[in-house]
């Protein structure tokens, strides 16, 4: 079993009117005192701003001058708690930096929780205040929310649903045109990190196959990282956080939205040595798994040093590397040189990665 | 980095690729047994690297590949008795059967999970008596010692409603079946490393003798293949057919002796059908008398069920090495990892998928 510190549900004290009811219960989201209850001793204290705390059915924001991005995702990640982080932190970073993505400083977020009847209100509670700080950390607001209770046994214990929405400071016009159809031939790919800390963290705690190592989610907000690159905005061509599917999903889908080939370097890609020898074992490869706090950036070559550099300035950047290039061959193709000395194809995956028999 | 790096070096990597080149007079055709090897051969590019001098020809070592397509539909009517909770390595779930796969009967409701040993479906046995867990037993001699390890417990604890599938098939009739077949093209083996690790080498030895034909025992990492590329060129080279062992660090004469010794109890050899190949005598493993009690096929009955191929699948020319994945006329059209029509383009280590994930349905030279 991994050894990671679970976070301190025992002791942790529940607020009077909650006390006499630790788990959720089908009341808990049906719009009454129950609701209510959860609302302002679990949801108000986690994310406290003074835009929730109007409690209107909707938030009414002003938001600064600029084209404004917005983004949605859904959060059923099991287990709950992990190393490196829980479905809290996830569903505020992942939503901000898909808004990051678009180039746009991620201002505001909503959140939808999907609750099993049963579900520890301890846990509940744990998870908001991860949102909570998560939210801090990135500088953003979660304005808006709304709590379901489905039965027991149709739901796993806690799903959350983010969206969120950002501007596109009119400082700088330009990042606006970041997109993935906007890699162009002889452009250089540089990437912030290593690849597959979150997948195999993930891994490593799943069911029936816990295995000890010290990897950690690396679940991170990128809006610093990528505010350190806006001043490059004209010469950044794509943007892309390499989630599910991991890092060969997003270049494939550059490639074939960008129509340009694009050929990495495997010798070139940051891999730590946990997740190289995790993926080994179970018969998988780094660049398909999940990361959670990285992106992949196409850049103007003649910049792509002075990004680099300026990527490893913010702490989610300090392992950037150059990886490779966009190409005029092999058009819609990733393809990778290897270490030794030969060429691979990497296509899209078609579902996720199962490990290997032997 | 211990075991992966240094198996890895690119440089290294050159260097011996450039002494083979050196070594033959002549091109070879040489065997890699394993589908482990198989996928690191094409995902390293190491065949790119001796374009020309060797050609290598992807064996049959492919345990998900091999299971017949009736083992399969067995599997899959086992697995959708109501109660039964099926335990199954990964890659077996999306192997097709006559006209399903396993995710495909857990999605219509059966209790389907995926293990990571044979012990944790005795786990799931003994923490639901009220269930039958079946495990899928499958694989070459490397897998087989876990496998008999679950059955004896199974035993020893008169764990009752466990039971496995068993389809274990060996690696040396399969050499002698391709040896055998008078389209061999095969002039040496690289044999599989972690079968020899439990089996050690002394079964080799007749067949070097009866097919002069060199075989050596080889790893899977990128070095370790290339390394046993060099020596069976030497050994061709020199006309010294002979068993020589690449993989020192894993395997020894003897192999895993206890290991043997539980097999030997658990397991008794038994007529095996391959997939693509057909019917080979004495090569594989049924559960022996002492152990029958726990033989899935014969708890459940399903003994009786026949599956036919789909005609256009050569798979069984690919696992001979009559014909490569990219030139099966299906390859990358009918047949894709999506839609496979046999399980070599199903399975991670099968010849087909590898071909088609490393891309070898677009040629090389408009990459480079």
């Amino acid at each position: 079993m991994s050894s990671f510190t679970q976070p301190d549900l025992l002791n942790w004290s529940c607020p009077l009117p909650l006390r006499d009811c630790p788990l959720i219960v089908m009341g808990h989201g049906g719009g009454g005192k129950l609701s209510s209850e959860l609302i302002e001793h679990i949801f108000v204290p986690s994310f406290r701003n003074a835009d929730l705390e109007v409690m209107a059915d909707s938030s009414v924001l002003t938001l600064p001058p600029g084209r404004v991005a917005f983004s949605t995702d859904s959060y059923v990640i099991q287990p709950l708690f992990f190393p490196g982080g829980c479905i809290g932190d996830l569903a505020v970073n992942g939503t901000v930096n898909d808004i990051c993505m678009s180039g746009a400083k991620p201002l505001y977020l909503s959140a939808g929780f999907i609750l099993e009847e049963g579900f520890p209100i301890a846990h509940l509670a744990a998870i908001t205040e991860r949102m909570g700080a998560a939210a801090r950390a990135a500088g953003v607001a979660i304005v808006t929310g709304d709590t379901k209770v489905v039965e027991k046994g149709h739901g796993d214990g806690c799903y959350i649903n983010t969206s969120g929405i950002g501007v596109i400071s009119t400082a700088f016009p330009s990042s606006g045109l970041i997109g993935p159809s906007q890699a162009r031939p002889g452009d250089t790919v540089i990437l912030s990190g290593t690849i597959g800390d979150h997948g195999m963290a993930i891994m490593s705690v799943r069911d029936g196959l816990e295995f000890e190592t010290i990897l950690r989610s690396d679940t991170a907000p990128l809006n610093g990282l990528l505010e350190s690159l806006l001043k490059f905005a004209p010469h950044l061509h794509c943007l892309r956080d390499p989630t599910r599917g991991g890092l060969a999903s997003s270049l494939n889908e550059i490639a074939y939205q960008s129509k340009v080939g694009i050929l990495i370097d495997e010798s070139k890609l940051p891999i730590l040595p946990d997740v190289q020898s995790a993926c080994d074992l179970l018969g998988m490869d780094p660049v398909y798994v999940a990361n959670e706090g990285k992106l992949v950036a196409i850049v103007e070559t003649r910049f792509a040093e002075e990004i680099l550099r300026a990527m490893r300035t913010s702490p989610y950047g300090q392992n950037a590397a150059i990886i490779g290039v966009v190409t005029a061959q092999h058009v819609g193709i990733l393809a990778a040189k290897t270490a030794m000395g030969g060429t691979r194809v990497i296509p899209m995956q078609i579902g996720e990665q199962i490990p290997r028999i032997c | 980095m211990k075991y992966l790096d240094e198996f890895r070096d690119g440089e290294l990597a050159q260097r011996l690729a450039r002494e083979i080149r050196q070594s033959a007079t002549q091109p070879w055709a040489i065997m890699e047994v394993c589908g482990g090897q198989t996928h690191s051969i094409v995902r390293n590019g190491l065949d790119q690297l001796l374009n020309g001098i060797v050609e290598m020809i992807h064996g049959p070592g492919c345990p998900v590949c091999v299971t017949p397509l009736e083992l399969i539909d067995k599997a899959l009517k086992i697995a959708s008795v109501p109660g039964v909770i099926f335990c199954s390595f990964g890659d077996m779930l999306r192997v097709p059967g006559s006209h399903m796969d396993l995710f495909r009967v857990k999605a219509e409701g059966a209790d389907v999970r995926v293990v990571y040993s044979p012990l944790d479906a005795l786990r799931i046995a003994r923490q639901n008596p009220g269930n039958q867990v079946v495990f899928f037993g499958i694989g070459f001699e490397t897998t087989a010692p876990a496998n008999a390890m679950a059955v004896y417990q199974a035993k020893v604890h008169q764990i009752m409603n466990f039971s496995m599938l068993v389809s274990h098939v060996l690696v040396p009739p399969a050499i002698s079946a391709i040896m055998d077949s008078p389209a061999c093209r095969v002039q040496a083996f690289l044999a599989a490393g972690h079968v020899c690790s439990v089996m050690g080498y002394r079964q080799y030895n007749p067949l070097v003798e009866k097919y002069k034909v060199p075989i050596v025992i080889t790893g899977f990492e990128p070095l370790d293949l290339l390394e046993g590329i060099r020596r069976a060129v030497l050994l061709l080279e020199a006309g010294t057919p002979q068993v020589n062992n690449a993989y020192e660090r894993a395997v020894s004469f003897e192999g895993n002796l206890p290991a043997q010794k539980l097999l030997s109890e658990v397991f008794e050899i038994a007529d095996r059908t391959w997939r693509g190949i057909g019917k080979i005598p004495s090569s594989g493993w049924r559960l022996s008398e002492a152990y029958r009690e726990f033989d899935a096929e014969l708890r459940f009955a399903v003994s009786s069920i026949r599956a036919e191929e789909s005609p256009l699948c050569h798979s069984g020319e690919v696992l001979q090495g009559n014909l490569k994945p990219n030139e099966c006329p299906g390859f990358a059209k009918e047949c894709t990892p999506r839609h496979p029509l046999g399980a070599t383009m199903v399975s991670t280590e099968g010849a087909c998928a590898a071909y088609y994930n490393y891309g070898r349905f677009v040629p090389v030279e408009s990459i480079q």
